[in-house]
């Protein structure tokens, strides 16, 4: 593809992600060869079970592969430890997920400014980036309430505030429409697609929905715990 | 980052508050109990220091026969001591100051209607010295009254209960057959260390009881007061050495009499009584360690509530360190502040019951800052096996956490 010589961001080579062992084993990723470069979007689909998510964890360091090697920006991750991928992720990856995962009973503003405690940024620099945040979502007037007072899209959009908090070179959407009805999740898609064109955000999303895989400029297709096929949608492609 | 998570700490405590409150209930009440024993622990010891004080640290008390524990057996009753006895006492020992004889029995007085059952006791001027008790109203017995005149002289509690607000002095009183005038009132002095009240009793004059209402002279008990600067050890020693003799116990035979001093009793007493108080504090130490291990089961339920909460921290780039400090900061703050509520509800406690019990009021600083100490201890322990428990898990098995 296009700059083909430029480092990719993300690479997997060879990544295996075997659970449980002997009768109950399954090959959750089994040899899945990736890469993605920075300011992509990647859409990645498949059927249940074909190790979407499992990919994902893994290039997102929440999960370790059993075999393989995983670059990220150049630096083999297999190599670092607890810590240094926890320092990993508080750097360069912002979440999104499905069940949006926000914290109970904390308001909007707080949960967007997890990230940023970790970072170690001052309490007031912090509250104003995480209204940044916020209003990138267009959330702004809700940062006081709590994801119980919001609805699904508005949970979605904290939780995607979050994500762009850290500043993250990465963001890393498992399913992140996948609780939501079609209007919202063109709006939540349109977000994204805003933040990789505008800000030059890398986003890799899992997704179930063809209309939502065309949001992104390429789309890699998994079966079975291996990519089946990898090409350019035709947004994409144009 | 410290004070970070320690605010962080403290909202995560608020963000439910009655959960938070439930979980260190146990420490509270344990650290209240643990407060409120010791604390009336050691107001009910001073109390009994100086009632002992008042009583007279530097009085003896002889009985004819050995104290034993249990009930006498017949046959060894010893012989009582005589009014001879008593003169001897004071006058050939240096050591002691005044000697008085003492006779008890329990009689009912009559006056007007009113008739009431108290102690009566016969005894002489020496009695009131001997014992540092003065007369608040009226006067003692003269020299010709103690040749056995029927006068009194009533302990507060008598005159209350027979003439109400009247005045007493110059009244007469029954006691048996006896019609006796009132001449004086004593000094109250409230309730002794054994509960019982001192101001209910009668005194007459020591003739006067033995002829009229005992009707032997014998003495039953002879009560010493010591001189200045005479150790309680000689005193003992130089009036067991003089009864010896009088009573003719030969060397190697036991006495067949009784020497106690208020400092064995006192001694007896606060043993008595920091026995009490160190069984009660253990109970409630039990309650303490109870409380602590209810915190660590409600913080081991928390981390699983709050696998999920701990997958997010750790997605967003918190360390396991952090994971860990966070809980353990969590749950100290949270036995801390329970602590703190357990001191403040049992100095309260220790307070109503000094009130209750009228025993001074005594706050031991060494014994609160242990009780605190002890309950972030118990934070800090208890507080840790959960926090790793947290602190270990992989972000991606939190984050699945349903
Ligand atoms: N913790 C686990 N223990 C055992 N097997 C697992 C675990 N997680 C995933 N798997 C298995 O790995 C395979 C891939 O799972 P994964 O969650 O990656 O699928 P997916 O493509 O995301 O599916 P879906 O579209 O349903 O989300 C599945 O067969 C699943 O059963
Ligand atoms: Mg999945």
């Amino acid at each position: 593809m296009q700059n083909s010589k430029v480092t990719p961001l993300i690479s997997l080579r060879g990544i295996t992600r075997v659970y449980g062992m002997g009768e109950a084993e399954v090959r959750a990723l089994d040899g899945v060869d990736l890469d993605v470069k920075a300011g992509e979007f990647v859409a990645i689909m498949g059927p249940s079970g074909s190790g979407k998510s499992t990919a994902m964890n893994v290039m997102g360091c929440l999960d370790s592969p059993t075999s393989g090697q995983y670059h990220f920006n150049g630096v083999e991750v297999a190599g670092l430890d607890q810590d240094q991928r926890a320092l990993l992720r508080r750097h360069y990856l912002g979440f999104i997920f499905q069940g949006y995962n926000l914290l109970p009973r904390t308001s909007a503003l707080q949960n967007v400014e997890l990230p940023l405690i970790y970072k170690g940024v001052r309490r007031d620099e912090r509250e104003a980036r995480a209204l940044e945040a916020l209003d990138k979502v267009g959330l702004a007037e809700r940062a006081h309430h709590d994801p119980s007072e919001l609805s699904g899209g508005q949970q979605q959009r904290v939780a995607i505030a979050r994500a762009l908090a850290g500043d993250p070179k990465v963001i890393l959407a498992d399913e992140p429409t996948g609780n939501l009805d079609t209007k919202r999740s063109s709006e939540i898609m349109e977000l994204m697609q805003a933040l990789n064109r505008e800000e030059g955000l890398t986003i890799v999303m899992v997704t179930h929905e063809e209309d939502m895989a065309e949001y992104a400029d390429r789309l890699i297709w998994m079966v079975d715990g291996k990519v089946a096929f990898d090409r350019a949608t035709q947004k994409g492609g144009k | 980052m410290l004070w970070e998570t320690f605010k962080l700490a403290l909202q995560a405590i608020l963000r439910n508050p009655m959960r938070s409150f439930l979980t260190v209930l146990g420490v509270v009440i344990g650290v209240a109990a643990v407060i409120a024993m010791v604390t009336i622990g050691a107001g009910s010891s001073a109390q009994v220091t100086s009632d002992v004080e008042t009583l007279g640290a530097k009085r003896l008390m002889l009985t004819p026969g050995q104290a034993r524990m249990g009930p006498s057996s017949p046959g060894t009753t010893a012989r009582a001591f005589d009014l001879g006895d008593v003169d001897q006492l004071e006058s050939e020992l240096s050591s002691i100051a005044t000697a008085a004889p003492a006779a008890s029995g329990q009689q009912v007085v009559v006056y007007g209607n009113e008739n009431y059952r108290t102690t009566v006791t016969g005894t002489d001027g020496r009695y009131l010295l001997a014992s540092e008790w003065e007369i608040a109203s009226g006067r003692k017995f003269t020299s010709a009254e103690e040749r056995g005149r029927s006068v009194c002289i009533l302990g507060q509690t008598v005159v209350d209960e027979l003439f109400a607000t009247a005045d007493p002095i110059g009244e007469d009183i029954r006691i048996k057959s006896l019609s006796c005038e009132v001449i004086g009132v004593l000094e109250a002095k409230g309730a002794s260390s054994f509960g019982t009240d001192q101001d209910d009793l009668i005194l007459m004059p020591f003739k006067t009881y033995a002829r009229r209402i005992a009707g032997s002279s014998d003495v039953p008990m002879i009560y010493l007061a010591m001189r200045d600067g005479v150790s309680t050890d000689r005193a003992i020693s130089d009036v067991s050495a003089l009864l010896r003799e009088i009573r003719r116990v030969r060397p190697g035979e036991t006495d067949d009499f009784t020497v106690r001093s208020m400092e064995q009793l006192a001694t007896m007493l606060s043993g008595i009584n920091s026995v009490l108080t160190g069984l009660l504090s253990a109970v409630a130490a039990v309650s303490l360690l109870v409380g602590g291990i209810g915190i660590m089961n409600i913080m081991l339920v928390s981390v699983t509530e709050r696998t999920r909460e701990i997958g997010i921290r750790m997605a967003v780039g918190a360390q396991a360190g952090q994971v860990l400090l966070q809980f353990l900061v969590e749950a100290i703050v949270l036995s801390a502040l329970g602590g703190a509520l357990g001191i403040v509800l049992g100095l309260g406690l220790a307070a109503v019951g000094a009130q209750l019990l009228s025993i001074p009021f005594i706050p031991d600083l060494s014994i609160i800052a242990l009780a605190f100490a002890f309950s972030a201890v118990v934070g800090v322990v208890f507080g840790y096996f959960p926090a790793r428990a947290a602190a270990r898990l992989d972000p991606i098995e939190a984050l699945r956490h349903q």
